[in-house]
């Protein structure tokens, strides 16, 4: 991964920065230049909450390169309060107690680095939300 | 528009081909395609092949196989869209014939898998996804699958087992096909005690790295009907749509939509509704793709694909069989090829050629071959005139 492409995607990825269709209201994360709902091209922009349920899920067992080391992971598709939908690993919890339909929130974290003088890619993962 | 005839098909043995190279398979199967045919001209080359930059370091596959083709002088071209690559290089072969631009179009579906590494080839197929919002956060393509397979279990309660017997079915079959990878039988247990690879989907719900290629010659009927070498096959309807890359992005997760709209279009130019077909080729990368397939294009009702499974009405001798040639799990799955193999299935069928596997009396078949996790899919009917 070069710095540039990384970086470029630091909006989303830090923040969770999506887009809101200025005309028909569609969130789309992350942001595009055409509403898929209505195709109109003004947009602002909102952050997420970080907030929402989980809709389903996989532990990843045998990992691409880079996630070797954290398998096993699960990783799911996270419906937001906002009504979105973001795919990212879920973390900080017993695996083989999810269940679909469990309340997440996001967190900042460390996804993947390139050994010791590479980049370290940061991004959101989801966490059980007990409320705190 | 011309109406389009199969009239030659050459494919490889799917395997791990360690003594071929790219080049050397996919000229392989243009050469039994071209015996078959019994015919030595071809006006233009529809290349299908996903990822040969990855697997094998070589782009440029309209030019290094045109010139092992010994056909240097005429249009050559490489379509990709991953694992649909070779059936959109058939699309693409029936654009050539039906728009009269080319009396003969040959379309070659290639990959070269087992040149790189077991990680090497992962990360070439996580490709397929979205990269920057799918594989940066550590999915793979049976990760993708699992994620629908889990809904689908929780939405219509498939189980462990319904989705094991999709993979018994297909290895059965395969059984019967000298050119399948893994041309044997297994067991329900056999699935159900293998390797969890990305939970629900364990080893054997997963279709292999393979390498092969495989051919189609395509001209127009009026001209395959003074060819008296085979029984007159005819594609009648090609079908085409596309759905989001990312999973994320889909309203539904127990449906694929592209394959819904790509089947219901290849119908509509076939003149035909899914009962006037009586078998199909349909893309089996995991299981619980078959079953979603299935329930997409209207072969079997939402949520009763697993129990239909289970009580054989996709078997070989079912009401509706599907993937006779063992599918992507048992034949193999060289991605660039599989869609151009499906083609071969279907034609070896209709003319009734299938050995110990053909099913009987099939007039009408279709194939469908999708890439990424339904992100893209192209379906083909065929008939026997």
């Amino acid at each position: 991964m070069n710095v540039p492409r990384h970086w470029r995607e630091t909006p989303e990825r830090y923040r969770m920065e999506a887009a809101k269709c200025r005309k028909c209201g569609k969130i789309s994360f992350p942001a595009r230049l055409i509403c898929p709902e209505c195709k109109n091209k003004v947009f602002d922009k909102i952050n997420l909450s970080g907030k929402g349920k989980l809709l389903t899920y996989t532990i990843i067992r045998t990992a691409p390169e880079g996630f070797v080391d954290i398998a096993p992971y699960a990783v799911g598709i996270v419906e937001m309060k906002e009504g979105v939908r973001v795919m990212g690993q879920i973390t900080d919890c017993d695996l083989l107690s999810l269940k679909t339909g469990d309340k997440l929130i996001s967190r900042f974290r460390r996804i993947n680095e390139e050994g010791k003088t590479g980049l370290i890619m940061y991004a959101y993962k989801f966490v059980p939300d007990v409320g705190i | 528009m011309k109406e389009i005839a199969v009239i030659g098909i050459g494919i490889t043995k799917f395997g791990e081909l360690w003594e071929k190279s790219l080049r050397d398979i996919a000229v392989e199967s243009a050469i039994n395609c071209l015996e078959d045919a019994g015919i030595d001209r071809i006006d233009s080359i529809n290349i299908g092949c996903m990822s040969s930059g990855l697997f094998v370091g070589q782009e440029h596959l309209a030019s290094l196989i045109a010139d092992y083709l010994g056909r240097l002088d005429i249009p050559s071209s490489r379509i990709e869209s991953a694992c649909a690559s070779g059936s959109l290089a058939v699309r693409s072969a029936c654009m050539e014939i039906a728009t009269g631009v080319s009396d003969y179009a040959l379309a070659i579906g290639v990959e070269k898998m087992t040149d790189v590494s077991m990680g090497g080839a992962t990360y070439a197929l996580a490709t397929a996804a979205d990269q920057d919002y799918e594989a940066f956060h550590g999915i793979t393509f049976p990760g993708l699958y699992a994620m629908l397979a889990r809904a689908h279990m929780e939405r219509y309660g498939t189980t462990r087992e319904q989705l094991a017997q999709v993979s018994v079915k297909n290895h059965y079959n395969g059984s019967m096909n000298p050119n399948a990878q893994f041309p044997f039988k297994i067991t329900q247990d056999t699935v159900l005690n293998s390797t969890m690879i990305a939970d629900p989907l364990r080893l054997m719900d997963c279709s292999p790295v393979t390498d092969g290629a495989a051919a189609v010659l395509l001209t127009t009927v009026e001209q395959a009907k003074k060819l008296k070498k085979h029984p007159l096959v005819v594609i009648t309807g090609f079908g085409s749509a596309t759905d989001s890359i990312a999973l994320s992005h889909r309203k539904e997760l127990t449906e694929l939509q592209a394959v819904k709209t790509s089947a219901a279009k290849a119908l509509k130019m076939a003149g035909k509704t899914i009962d006037d077909i009586d078998f199909a080729e349909v893309h089996d990368c995991f299981t619980i793709a078959e079953i979603l397939v299935l329930e997409s294009m209207g072969i079997i009702g939402k949520g009763k694909g697993g129990p239909a499974t289970v009580d054989g009405y996709t078997a070989l001798d079912g009401k509706f069989p599907v993937n006779p040639s063992g599918g992507l799990k048992s034949k193999g799955h060289p991605v660039g090829a599989t869609g151009v193999a499906q083609i071969f299935e279907l034609v070896n069928q209709l003319r009734g050629n299938s050995e110990k596997r053909q099913i009987p009396g099939v007039k009408a078949g279709l194939a469908q071959n999708m890439g990424g996790s339904g992100g893209s899919s192209v379906c083909h009917i065929l008939e026997l005139k």
